[in-house]
């Protein structure tokens, strides 16, 4: 054989900064565990979290829906570092075992050989701070990334404070940052009544807690016990919109139903509030688990798309394992964060064994998830409550502006101006009938979630809105998908101070074939791409 | 599903080229069945740097007549703008933007050098790094995923058929022709069949005895977040392909490919590297006045090359109702032309408009089976089943 193609990868694939046997994805109590354990076992560790999230990335709610309700001193990095460490204990315990903990790192992309990837040295993560971007590579990947939002929009939602469950919880109890007085908390199961409870510890007001259900969906003993503290429960009710005099959430209107679910005129109120809190569902954040392979499959009582796992935690990927609510998130890990830890546990552990470490001993034992009612229908339940109330006029996509009834159109993004008969002929339910829905093709054509949020604000609700078309559920749509980077990083972070020599110096902006943009009136012409080291070739 | 079905003329493939072929046919009142694996333009069609600036191609000049019309001939909005800026970063990287400018000049179309002041002007996110630029009043871009679906719905607003997640599976051939075409969706007959399979093409080939050398490729793409928009959106430079969209994103590729296997008719996922760092700097570099936006996404995409570089777009001696088409992984700016041609090739045999004799088959009678070795056109290691953990 010749000397391999000059221009192709050969020579100068990426060389990680750092390798190391085992990483550890997310700083939770799951991660955390595997991470000890592993360290126990005299595994070198490194454990990997992003918090403190810089200022500007909360800002676009990622990697949680912090709706602009930090207060100030989040772009205080240091006292933010402070206060992550010291509202997480298991951090310092990490430490204390000798794991390596980053953090203020963010996990931006997952890199391994296949079919159409042969190239790399090994499996490698891409990591990044505020300033510059790295690779990390590792024999052994534990991702206990947790989980992020469910959000269903409302007229208004976009003005600042409307948040998730997951956003609000991290902004209360572990920045210790959350710039709101009055919230009203929209769902009423475990995850509703356990953030209200959160915002009444921190001193937070809760206005109300909204129930698109006729009943409260959590614990009772538990919504007594906020009633009892001056919370109402407004069950059969949604949301009509959002107000404010300026981009600020001011006061929230809500409406009755009745039997048929239907708003009933008349029954609306304004409730006084600086912030909404959807709590409506969480889902595992998949991200990674996706970049690297691993099956998923969409587990209705686990909280959505989850990674297809093994008796110890491991992916369908050799060597991959998942912990914690990234694995599957249900009502009972909220109350006992013991779940998400015994995951990590024998995650861990098995990890460490994997790698020829002789653990502590003793039977691994995997928790079974408790069945629970089927979360995407409830959230079906409100988006269908949310459109009888609040209509179709009404932003699915913020960071495209695409509204439910563009969508579901399937209309071009408005600043191309276009109007056809043709495409007004087209929608989604034309697209269905081409073959199965995909959200995927459907974002292409309308942009739904192709911002800079990265479709963490949107991503259930079009599926939602997609299925509701399709007159199916969401688990028929296909996951989307999810592209690096997984974290929207400067251009100036992503630059790559390591870039091998030859990654410059033969660099062509395409295949650098002398005869592929040659005239054809010239037969036998050469115009070669010229790299750093070749000049043009005529 | 055993059934006999089929349409005069079958395309095996829902990439641009098969579509535009597809849309073409169909509007000229042709009935025509669209086979596609997987979704139509799912692979490299819908996923490339957008470019319409080919004018050294025998399909060049009818590129360049037809782009500007296209969103009218379709119904449909493709986002084709006119007009490319050139900038170099080096003296080596301004010959290169010269010539591309001097090649749309022997066909008759104007340029303009420009200095570095005049660079700044026209794009000012560009920077003191640039040595001059080329402002080219031709060529242009466009939304590669807009512009696959607007070929697809056209083809039906004219009649034509397409049927999505069906893979072809086999050729019968009675009498010099291909008489039915085997899916996994039952059989279809057809008086004409169309392969424009992208890396699949040459499987297809082989299937009819034709020696069609094609090596396969992934290639790399990154987008952010969108920025106020340029005066002129087609900008590229720094041995990088792309352009602004009308959203504003930036969206970016070139850099090393990766030569693999595709060893049957599934294409692999599509992947990326950490290459993305690495065509981050590139775009930092051109645009540093941009330095500061974040990157959103990235993608990759399957593109297949043969020894050349350059098409092959022939109707087939034997069996002589086969038009066989790859673009060597150029294909999404020209297929307004490409499709044009395939359909006169169904249709009369020829090509009416430009002369294919640079694009036949022909040229690769004696190049050895073993080329790839040759040319060092092979994949890293064998193909891999996913074994995505890595080698552990």
């Amino acid at each position: 054989m010749r000397e391999p193609d000059p221009r192709s990868i050969a020579g100068k694939a990426p060389t990680p900064e750092r390798h190391v046997p085992l990483v550890v994805v997310g700083a939770g109590p799951a991660g955390v565990t595997a991470a000890i354990e592993a360290a126990r076992a005299g595994v070198e560790v490194v454990l990997v979290d992003e918090h403190p999230v810089d200022n500007d990335m909360m800002a676009m709610d990622v990697p949680l829906c912090f709706g602009q309700r930090m207060d100030g001193a989040v772009r205080n990095r240091a006292a933010m570092l402070e206060r992550v460490v010291e509202t997480n204990p298991g951090l310092a315990s990490a430490n204390d075992a000798g794991v390596d903990v980053q953090l203020g790192t963010y996990v931006w992309g997952a890199f391994v050989n296949g079919p159409s990837v042969q190239s790399l040295p090994a499996p490698m993560l891409g990591l990044a701070d505020d300033r510059r971007s790295w690779l990390i590579g590792y024999d052994r990947l534990v991702v206990a990334a947790g989980a992020r939002d469910v959000l269903l929009g409302f007229p208004g939602w976009e003005r600042a404070g409307t948040l998730g469950a997951a956003g609000a919880a991290a902004l209360l109890a572990r920045y210790r940052a959350l710039a709101a007085r009055r919230l009203v908390i929209v769902g009423s199961g475990a995850l509703g009544l356990h953030t209200a409870a959160l915002a009444l510890e921190h001193g937070v007001e809760v206005a109300a807690i909204v129930e698109v259900e006729g009943r409260v969906r959590g614990n009772a003993d538990a919504a007594r016990a906020l009633a009892a503290r001056g919370v109402p429960i407004l069950t059969a009710h949604t949301i009509r919109g959002a107000r404010g005099r300026t981009g600020e959430i001011e006061s929230l209107v809500v409406v009755g139903l009745d039997g048929q679910g239907a708003p009933v005129s008349g029954s609306e109120r304004v409730i006084a509030c600086d912030a909404v809190c959807l709590a409506i569902g969480v889902t595992p954040s998949v991200e990674l688990l996706h970049l690297v392979g691993a099956r998923v499959r969409f587990a209705a009582a686990l909280g959505g798309w989850v990674p297809e796992l093994d008796a110890a935690m491991q992916t369908s990927v050799a060597g991959v394992f998942a912990a914690g609510d990234c694995a599957g998130v249900h009502d009972a890990m909220l109350a006992d964060p013991g779940i998400a830890s015994e995951q990590g546990r024998v995650a861990g552990l098995a990890a460490a064994e994997s790698l020829g470490a002789t653990g502590r001993g003793g039977p691994l034992r995997t928790p079974v998830p408790a069945a629970t009612e089927a979360p995407h229908a409830y959230w079906q339940t409100w988006l269908a409550s949310l459109i009888a109330a609040g209509g179709w006029e009404v932003n699915v996509c913020q960071c495209e502006e695409v509204t439910r009834r563009e969508l579901v159109e399937t209309r071009p993004p408005r600043y191309l101006k276009w109007d056809s008969p043709q495409m007004s002929a087209r929608s989604v339910s034309t697209l269905a009938g081409d073959g199965p829905l995909n959200q995927d093709q459907v974002k292409r054509l309308t942009r739904a979630g192709m911002g800079p949020c990265q479709s963490r604000r949107c991503r259930e609700q079009v599926g939602l809105l997609l299925a509701q078309a399709a007159g199916t559920t969401i688990d028929r749509i296909p996951l989307p998908t999810f592209r690096p980077p997984v974290r929207p990083l400067p251009l100036s972070v992503l630059w790559p101070a390591d870039e091998p020599a030859a990654m410059r110096e033969e660099w062509v902006s395409w295949f650098g074939i002398p005869t592929q943009f040659s005239p054809h009136w010239e037969a036998g012409m050469a115009m070669d791409e010229p790299t750093a080291h070749t000049r043009l070739v005529e | 599903m055993t059934t006999t079905r089929g349409a005069a003329v079958v395309i095996i493939g829902g990439g641009v080229t098969g579509l535009s072929a597809g849309w073409w046919l169909a509007r000229a009142g042709v009935d025509v069945l669209v086979l596609e694996k997987g979704i139509v333009g799912w692979e490299a069609s819908g996923r490339n740097g957008g470019g319409a600036t080919h004018v050294y191609s025998p399909f060049g000049l009818e590129e360049q007549r037809l782009w500007p019309q296209m969103d009218g001939l379709l119904g449909y909005p493709t986002e084709h703008q006119p007009e490319r800026i050139g900038i170099a970063l080096t003296e080596t990287q301004l010959a290169l933007a010269r010539r591309w400018a001097e090649i749309g000049e022997l066909r008759g179309f104007r340029w303009e050098l420009l200095d570095r002041q005049q660079v700044k002007e026209l794009v000012p996110i560009a920077g003191d790094n640039a040595v001059g630029g080329t402002y080219l009043h031709f060529g242009g871009h466009a939304n590669p995923q807009r512009t696959v679906q607007a070929y697809a719905w056209g083809l039906q607003d004219h009649g034509g058929r397409i049927l999505q997640h069906t893979t072809v599976t086999g050729l019968v051939q009675r009498g010099g022709r291909v008489i039915t075409v085997e899916t996994t969706r039952g059989t279809f007959g057809a008086d004409v069949v169309v392969i424009a399979a992208g890396p699949q093409t040459g499987m297809f080939a082989e299937m009819l005895d034709v020696w069609l050398p094609l090596a396969p490729a992934r290639v790399e793409m990154i987008a952010t977040e969108p920025i106020p928009l340029l005066a002129v959106g087609g900008v590229a430079g720094n041995g990088l392909y792309g352009r602004q969209t009308l959203r504003g994103n930036l969206v970016y590729g070139g850099g090393p490919h990766e030569w693999i296997n595709v060893p049957d008719m599934a294409t692999p996922s599509h992947t990326n590297t950490p290459l993305v760092r690495n065509l981050a700097r590139r775009l930092a570099e051109l645009l540093p006045g941009a330095a500061h936006v974040r990157l959103i996404r990235s993608w990759s995409g399957l593109v297949e090359n043969t020894p050349d570089g350059l098409p092959v777009v022939e109707r087939l001696a034997r069996p002589h109702n086969v038009v066989l088409a790859t673009m060597s992984s150029v294909g999404f700016g020209l297929s307004p032309a490409s499709g044009r041609a395939i359909s006169e090739l169904v249709q009369h045999g020829r090509c009416l408009f430009a002369d294919l004799g640079a694009l036949g088959l022909a040229r690769f009678a004696d190049t050895p089976p073993d080329w790839r070795e040759h040319a060092g056109w092979v994949a890293a290691r064998p193909a891999v089943e996913a074994t995505a953990g890595g080698d552990c």
